[in-house]
C-alpha cells in the first residue's frame, strides 16, 4: 500500500539524481561528458540495489552502473566504510565497459549509520595507452587500469593514487579535474538526500526503497505478462574491424520475464571492439526498454525482469585481457538486434534498423606533413549521425543519434578549433530506405585542410558493408561510405592519411524503411520529391 | 503630471494598466486574436473611463505581447525563405542531431520554420576569421528573384557560414534582392544574432523573418489607432530581456519580443525586491498551464541569451525552436491551475504537463471540463471561495470538483480508502513538489542557493500554493503583491529602456589584444546608442559581458567585464567560474568567444506602488474568527492574520496554512512568514 509520502520521496530521489548528473555535466572537462551527456548518476540502497538513475545521453551505462555498485560492496562491505570514504574504479568489467569510464561510489551516513550510496560515471577523454580507438590487441595497451580502490579515506585524498593517475594519462589536469567532479556530484547528491530524509522524517531509506523496487518490478512484470510468450530469434551481420561479425540473438518471453541470449555470436576480435558483458547487458536491455516499460523509471526492480546472457569468450562477453576501448561500435548495434526479436512478439511498434553507431572520426594533423605547410597541431573528434529506422507509423529521423543520445558540434566551432574547411554537410538524398514509411536520411560531409596540408583520420565506422535493413517490405538504408573525393575508397575502421590537397568525403548510413514502398502516401512522396530528399 | 499606460497581450487576456499620479487603474479584457488592437483599444477605453482622464494625458505607452510567440507556435507566420551557403542547406533541420527523450522511439524533432524546398543555396564562403574563400555569386542571387516573386514569398532570412565574422555577403544579398523586390521583408542572421554556432543563429534569423511581416503590420496598425484616439506619445515595446525598445527596433527584430509578458512579471518582482531591499528572491508565476520560476539577486533577475520557443514535448529541453536573444532566464514547467491530475500504472499520482487550459478549464468551472485538475483539488480542499472566484464572475461547482477528483485519482490510487480529500491533498503535494524540484534544479544549474530566499508569488494560482512550496524550499517568506493578476503589465512600468548587442570575436587571454576588444566594444556601443538614444531620457549605463571558457571546453559562461585587460578579464572569469562550479582549474588558458554590451537608461520605477483601488481603505482589523476566509481589502496594515486562513481577492487567493501568519505591509503586499 503506497502513501503519498513514499511517492514524494521517490519523486525527490529522481530529482536528486538529475541534479547530481547536471552538476557533473556542467563541471566536467571531457568534451563528451559536457556536450554529449556521456555520464550517469544514481542512488542505491544499502544492499547495492539501484533506487533511481538520471536519464542521460548514455544508454550504455543504464544497468552497467547499476550492477557496478554491488561489485564495489563485494570489495568494501558497507560495515567497513566510514563517512568521507570515496571509492573509485575504471576497470572495464567492474565499471562500464572501457578504461575511459571512471565510476565513483560514495556511501552516505545519517546518525553514523550508512543509509545509501551514490554512484556516478563519466568518460575521461584520455587514460594513456594507445589513446581512444580500436587498434589495441589487449586491454593492457589501452591505458591505466585502476581496480576498485579508495580515492578518499575518511575525507583524506589518497595522494599516491591521484599521482599515479596523473602520471599515466596525456592530460592529467582534465583527469584529476574529472575525478574531483565525480566526487563533488556524489557529495552534492548525498547532501540533498540527507535534507530530503530530514524533510520526510526518515531514519533509513531501505523501506521506501523496497517499495520503489517492488512497484517498478511489478509494473514491468505486468507489462511483460501481456506479451505473447515465445522464443524470437534475429541475426545481424556487422562490419567489424577487419572481418564481419555475426550477432545472433534469441529473445525469450516466458510469463513475466524476458531473457536475451546472444549464443551463437562471433568469437573475440583481435582488436579493441570487444564488448564486456556489462556493456552488452546495458544496450540489450535498453533495446527492450525502448518498447517495453519505457515509462517505468530505471531501478533494480524494473531492470530485474530482463536478463541478458552471452557465451563466455564471445565478442559480446569479452573477458580480460581482451581489448575493449571501442566497445561502443558494436554495443550500439545491439538494440537493432533486440528490436528485431521484439518485432515478432509485438508487431506494429518497433522501428526498422537505423545507422545506429555514431560516426565520430578523430581528425588530426599529420606530424610529418612536409612541404611548406604551417601544419599547426590540432585534434578534433566531431560526431556525425546517420538516419534512424522508419517507425511503425512514421518516417525515420534524418541525421539523428540512436541509440546514443549525443549532440553534434557546429561546423563553425570545428572550423575555429581546427584548420579544416567543411565544404559540405547536408542531407544525403536517397539514403533513407524506401517503404510506406521512409528511413531517416544520412548526411554527406566533405572536409579539406584549409592550407591543403595532409591530415589523419582515425575511424570506428559501421554499416559500410552491411546497411540497416528495412522491415515488412521496407528497403534497406543506403550503406555508409568514406573515400577521397575523386580517389580511393577507405575502410571503415583504423587510420588513414588524407593526401595533400585532397577532400575527404564521409557519407553516413541511412535508416531502413518500413512497409511496402507502393503503399507510401502519395502526398508524402510528393513532399519528398519536392524537397529533393529522394 | 502625465500618465503612463501599460498593455500586455497574452494568449487569453489582454491586461491594461493606467498609472496616474495617484494610483493604478487596471482591467482585463479578452484577447481579440483576429485584430489584437481591438482588445487593446477596448481595454484602453475602460481604464480611461475609470480613471476619468483623457488620451492626451498619456505620456508613454509600454507594450508587451505574445503575438510573435503564438504565430511561431501555431505556425501562422509569413511564407519565409532562407538563403544560405552552398553545401549547407540543411543546417536548420539537422539541428543538434540528438533526441531530447531517450526512451521514446516515436518522438519528432521540431519542424523547421523554413521547409527544405524554401532553403535556397548560393555559392559563397567565408572562413572562421571572415576571409572570403569563395566570393558571393551575384548572378545566382539575382537568379532567385523570379521564383521568389512567382511564389509570393513575403520574407527572407539570409544566413551564411561565419557571417558573424564578416557580414558583407549577407548585406550584398539584401541589397540585390531589396532592389528587385522593394516590399520584401529581409532579416540578416549577422544583424539579428551575430554569434558563432550556425544552427542557433540561423534558427533565430528564420524565426525573426517568419514573424516580421505580421508584427510589423500589427504595430503599425496599433500606432495608427492610438494616434487617431489622440495618444501621440512615445510608444515603447517590452522585450524578453526585461528592457524597453522603440517600435522601430521591435519591427526590425520582433523575435526579441517573444517572452515579453513573463519578463514583465520578473521585472515586477525585481522592482519589489529592490524597493523592499530583499537581496535574494525567487519569483513564481503560476497561471493556468505553466509555472515560471526566476531567481532575482540584488534586485536583478538572472539573464541569459538562450531560449526555446514552443517546447512541444512536455516542456522538455530540446523539444522547441532555439533562439539566441537576450532573455530573463526562467524555468518553465507544466504546472498550473489547469494541469491534469491522474494516476499512472505504477499507482503514482502525476500532475501535468497536460492541461485543461482555460477552455474547457477545470471541472469546477462548469464549462465542460471532465478531468481532475489542480484547481479542482484546491476547491475540494476548500482553499477557494466558490462564490468569489474571478471576482464572482465564475461560480465554482464544488460537487463537480469532488466528482472528478474521486473518479480520476481517489478511485485509482493505491490508498483509495483515504477518500477524496486525501486524494486532493496528494494532488496539491505532487504539483508543489514538482515546482520545488524545478526551482532546486534551476538554482543548482546556475550555482545559486535556493534556501532562505523570499518567494514573490503572482499569477492566479501561485498564491494558493506558495506557502507549501516555501516550506519545501526552506524559504524565509512569501510575498503576494497587490494586483498580482496583472503583474506582467505592471512590471512593464518598472522596466528600463535598454538594448543588448552581441558580437563573436575570438580572443585568447594568453595573446590578448586590447585593440580588438576596444574595437568590438566601440562597435557595439555605436549600435546600441542608435537604438536606445532616441527613446531614452537621461543618463545611459553600459553593461559589458564576455562569454568565456577554458580553452577546449564546450560551453561559455557569461562574465561581467570591468577592465579591458587580460588580467582583469581573467579575474572576472575566475570569479564567475568559481561561483558557478565551486572551483577553478589551475594552469589552463582562457578564451573569449563572444561579447555583449547592454546600454540602458536609468529606470523610472513605479511612481506609486501598485494597489488595488480599495486595499487598505478600511481601518478595521481583520477578524477571521471561525471563518476560514478573509477578504484582502478588509486587512489593515500590520495586523497579523494567523493561519489556517485563506485571503481572498478578485483574481487570486492567498493560502495561509497552519504554522504561518500573514501581514499586509504599507505597500499593500501580503507577506507570509512562519509563526514565531
Amino acid at each position: 500500500m503506497s502513501n503519498i509520502r513514499d511517492q514524494l520521496v521517490w519523486n525527490r530521489l529522481l530529482a536528486i539524481v538529475e541534479e547530481q548528473a547536471q552538476t557533473l555535466m556542467r563541471t566536467a572537462f571531457s568534451a563528451v561528458v559536457r556536450e554529449a551527456g556521456d555520464l550517469s548518476a544514481g542512488v542505491f540502497d544499502t544492499t547495492g540495489a539501484m533506487l533511481a538513475q538520471a536519464v542521460t545521453g548514455t544508454p550504455g551505462h543504464v544497468n552497467a552502473m547499476a550492477a557496478s555498485v554491488g561489485k564495489f560492496l563485494a570489495r568494501y562491505p558497507l560495515v567497513e566504510l566510514a563517512p568521507g570514504d570515496v571509492l573509485l574504479t575504471n576497470d572495464p568489467w567492474d565499471g562500464t565497459g572501457h578504461l575511459n569510464d571512471f565510476t565513483v561510489v560514495t556511501p552516505v551516513f545519517r546518525n553514523e549509520r550508512p543509509v545509501a550510496l551514490f554512484a556516478a560515471t563519466s568518460h575521461i577523454a584520455d587514460v594513456g595507452g594507445r589513446g581512444f580507438g580500436p587498434d589495441a590487441g589487449e586491454v593492457f595497451e589501452e591505458g591505466l587500469r585502476v581496480p576498485i580502490m579508495k580515492l578518499f579515506d575518511q575525507g583524506r585524498l589518497d595522494d599516491s593514487l591521484m599521482r599515479l593517475v596523473a602520471a599515466n594519462v596525456r592530460d592529467p589536469v582534465v583527469a584529476e579535474g574529472d575525478l574531483y567532479s565525480l566526487t563533488a556530484c556524489n557529495r552534492n547528491g548525498g547532501e540533498q538526500l540527507l535534507k530530503a530524509m530530514r524533510d520526510f522524517d526518515l531514519d533509513e531509506l531501505d523501506g521506501v526503497g523496497q517499495w520503489i523496487i517492488d512497484t517498478s518490478r511489478t509494473a514491468m512484470r505486468d507489462e511483460i505478462r501481456g506479451l505473447r510468450d515465445g522464443v524470437y530469434c534475429r541475426e545481424m551481420t556487422v562490419d567489424g574491424y577487419d572481418e564481419p561479425i555475426e550477432v545472433s540473438c534469441a529473445l525469450t518471453i516466458a510469463g513475466d520475464a524476458i531473457e536475451v541470449d546472444f549464443a551463437g555470436s562471433s568469437g573475440l576480435s583481435a582488436f579493441g571492439i570487444n564488448v564486456p558483458l556489462n556493456y552488452t547487458e546495458a544496450y540489450a536491455s535498453f533495446g527492450v526498454r525502448c518498447v517495453v516499460g519505457n515509462d517505468i523509471p530505471n531501478n533494480a526492480g524494473s531492470l530485474e525482469p530482463v536478463t541478458v546472457r552471452a557465451p563466455a569468450g564471445s565478442i559480446l562477453n569479452a573477458e580480460p585481457p581482451a581489448a575493449v576501448s571501442a566497445r561502443h561500435a558494436l554495443g550500439q548495434m545491439l538494440p537493432d538486434v533486440v528490436l528485431g526479436c521484439l518485432d515478432q512478439a509485438i508487431p506494429g511498434v518497433v522501428p526498422a534498423e537505423g545507422a545506429s553507431c555514431i560516426w565520430n572520426p578523430v581528425l588530426r594533423n599529420l606530424a610529418t606533413a612536409g612541404g611548406n605547410f604551417t601544419n599547426a597541431p590540432f585534434v578534433i573528434n566531431p560526431i556525425f549521425n546517420g538516419g534512424t529506422g522508419a517507425r511503425a507509423t512514421k518516417d525515420g529521423l534524418s541525421t539523428t543519434a540512436f541509440p546514443s543520445g549525443v549532440r553534434t558540434t557546429p561546423t563553425e566551432v570545428n572550423e575555429v578549433t581546427a584548420p579544416l574547411i567543411i565544404q559540405r554537410r547536408e542531407y544525403r538524398p536517397g539514403s533513407g530506405g524506401e517503404g510506406k514509411h521512409r528511413g531517416g536520411l544520412g548526411q554527406t560531409i566533405e572536409i579539406a585542410h584549409a592550407e591543403g596540408a595532409p591530415f589523419v583520420i582515425s575511424k570506428m565506422f559501421e554499416r559500410i558493408r552491411h546497411p540497416a535493413r528495412g522491415r515488412r517490405g521496407g528497403g534497406s538504408g543506403a550503406p555508409g561510405r568514406v573515400y577521397i573525393k575523386g580517389g580511393e575508397e577507405l575502410r571503415g575502421k583504423g587510420q588513414d592519411v588524407v593526401p595533400p590537397g585532397a577532400t575527404l568525403v564521409m557519407e553516413t548510413p541511412g535508416g531502413g524503411g518500413m512497409g511496402i514502398p507502393a503503399q507510401r502516401d502519395p502526398a508524402a512522396a510528393d513532399l519528398d520529391e519536392e524537397a529533393g530528399l529522394v | 503630471m502625465a500618465d503612463r499606460l501599460a498593455v500586455d497581450i497574452g494568449g487569453t487576456f489582454t491586461d491594461v494598466v493606467l498609472e496616474t499620479d495617484r494610483r493604478h487603474v487596471t482591467t482585463k479584457v479578452l484577447t481579440t486574436h483576429a485584430e489584437p488592437a481591438d482588445g487593446v483599444m477596448s481595454g484602453l477605453a475602460q481604464v480611461l473611463d475609470q480613471a476619468g482622464t483623457d488620451p492626451g494625458a498619456i505620456d508613454v505607452v509600454l507594450h508587451g505581447t505574445t503575438l510573435a510567440t503564438n504565430a511561431l507556435i501555431e505556425r501562422r507566420g509569413a511564407k519565409t525563405v532562407l538563403v544560405t551557403t552552398e553545401g549547407h542547406r540543411d543546417v536548420l533541420e539537422m539541428a543538434f542531431e540528438n533526441r531530447f527523450e531517450q526512451y521514446d522511439v516515436n518522438i519528432d524533432r521540431p519542424e523547421p520554420l523554413v521547409p527544405r524546398r524554401w532553403r535556397l543555396t548560393v555559392p559563397e564562403r567565408m572562413d572562421a576569421s571572415g576571409e572570403v574563400l569563395t566570393p558571393l555569386d551575384r548572378a545566382a542571387v539575382e537568379g532567385l528573384v523570379p521564383r521568389l516573386v512567382e511564389e509570393g514569398v513575403e520574407s527572407i532570412a539570409v544566413g551564411f557560414l561565419h557571417g558573424y565574422a564578416n557580414p558583407t555577403h549577407e548585406r550584398l544579398v539584401r541589397d540585390v534582392l531589396g532592389a528587385a523586390m522593394p516590399d520584401l521583408s529581409v532579416t540578416l542572421a549577422s544583424d539579428v544574432c551575430p554569434e558563432i554556432r550556425e544552427f542557433e543563429r540561423f534558427s533565430t534569423a528564420c524565426a525573426n523573418a517568419y514573424v516580421k511581416p505580421l508584427m510589423s503590420r500589427y504595430l503599425a496598425d496599433l500606432r495608427d489607432r492610438l494616434n487617431a484616439l489622440g495618444v501621440r506619445c512615445p510608444f515603447l515595446m517590452m522585450t524578453s530581456g526585461g528592457g524597453l525598445c522603440s517600435v522601430e527596433t521591435a519591427r526590425e527584430f520582433p523575435i526579441r519580443l517573444v517572452e515579453s509578458g513573463p519578463a514583465g512579471g520578473a521585472i515586477l518582482a525585481a522592482q519589489i525586491a529592490a524597493d523592499l531591499k530583499l537581496p535574494r528572491v525567487v519569483s513564481l508565476d503560476m497561471g493556468g498551464t505553466t509555472a515560471k520560476i526566476c531567481l532575482i539577486d540584488d534586485g536583478e533577475p538572472l539573464l541569459s541569451r538562450s531560449f526555446e520557443v514552443d517546447r512541444s514535448y512536455r516542456f522538455k529541453k530540446g523539444s522547441g525552436l532555439p533562439v539566441r536573444i537576450p532573455v530573463v532566464e526562467m524555468v518553465e514547467i507544466g504546472a498550473g491551475g489547469g494541469s491534469l491530475a491522474s494516476v499512472d500504472r505504477l499507482g503514482r499520482i502525476q500532475v501535468g504537463p497536460q492541461s485543461a487550459g482555460s477552455e474547457p478549464g477545470p471541472a469546477c468551472y462548469g464549462r465542460g471540463g471532465t478531468h481532475a485538475t489542480v484547481t479542482d483539488a484546491d476547491v475540494v480542499l476548500d482553499r477557494l471561495d466558490p462564490t468569489r472566484f474571478a471576482g464572482g464572475t465564475l461560480h465554482l461547482d464544488v460537487d463537480a470538483a469532488r466528482a472528478v477528483v474521486e473518479a480520476d485519482v481517489a478511485q485509482r490510487w493505491a490508498s483509495a480508502d483515504d477518500g477524496v480529500s486525501e486524494a486532493a491533498d496528494a494532488i496539491a503535494e505532487v504539483v508543489d513538489e514538482n515546482m520545488a524540484a524545478a526551482a532546486r534544479a534551476h538554482a543548482a544549474e546556475w550555482g545559486k542557493e535556493i534556501a532562505s530566499r523570499t518567494l514573490i508569488a503572482f499569477g492566479g494560482a501561485a498564491p494558493i500554493h506558495a506557502a507549501n512550496i516555501a516550506d519545501k524550499l526552506e524559504l524565509d517568506a512569501v510575498l503576494v503583491p497587490p494586483a498580482a493578476g496583472v503583474g506582467s503589465a505592471v512590471g512593464f512600468l518598472a522596466a528600463p529602456v535598454s538594448y543588448e548587442v552581441v558580437r563573436s570575436r575570438y580572443l585568447r587571454l594568453s595573446v590578448f589584444d586590447r585593440d580588438v576588444m576596444d574595437e568590438v566594444m566601440a562597435d557595439m556601443r555605436a549600435e546600441a546608442e542608435a537604438v536606445v538614444g532616441p527613446v531614452a531620457l537621461g543618463e545611459l549605463f553600459e553593461i559589458r559581458r564576455a562569454y568565456m571558457r577554458y580553452v577546449g571546453q564546450g560551453f561559455e559562461i557569461a562574465v561581467p567585464v570591468e577592465e579591458s585587460t587580460a588580467e582583469g578579464l581573467r579575474r572576472a572569469f575566475d570569479g564567475a567560474y568559481e561561483q558557478l562550479y565551486g572551483r577553478l582549474i589551475p594552469g589552463l588558458d582562457v578564451e573569449v568567444l563572444s561579447w555583449t554590451l547592454t546600454l540602458l537608461a536609468g529606470r523610472e520605477g513605479l511612481k506609486t506602488h501598485v494597489s488595488s483601488p480599495d486595499a487598505m481603505s478600511t481601518g478595521c482589523a481583520a477578524t477571521p474568527g471561525n471563518d476560514s476566509r478573509v477578504a484582502r481589502q478588509d486587512l489593515s496594515v500590520g495586523d497579523p492574520v494567523v493561519g489556517p486562513v485563506a485571503i481572498v481577492e478578485d483574481q487570486t487567493t492567498t493560502v495561509v496554512p497552519a504554522g504561518f501568519e500573514a501581514r499586509v505591509d504599507r505597500y499593500g503586499n501580503v507577506i507570509l512568514r512562519r509563526s514565531p
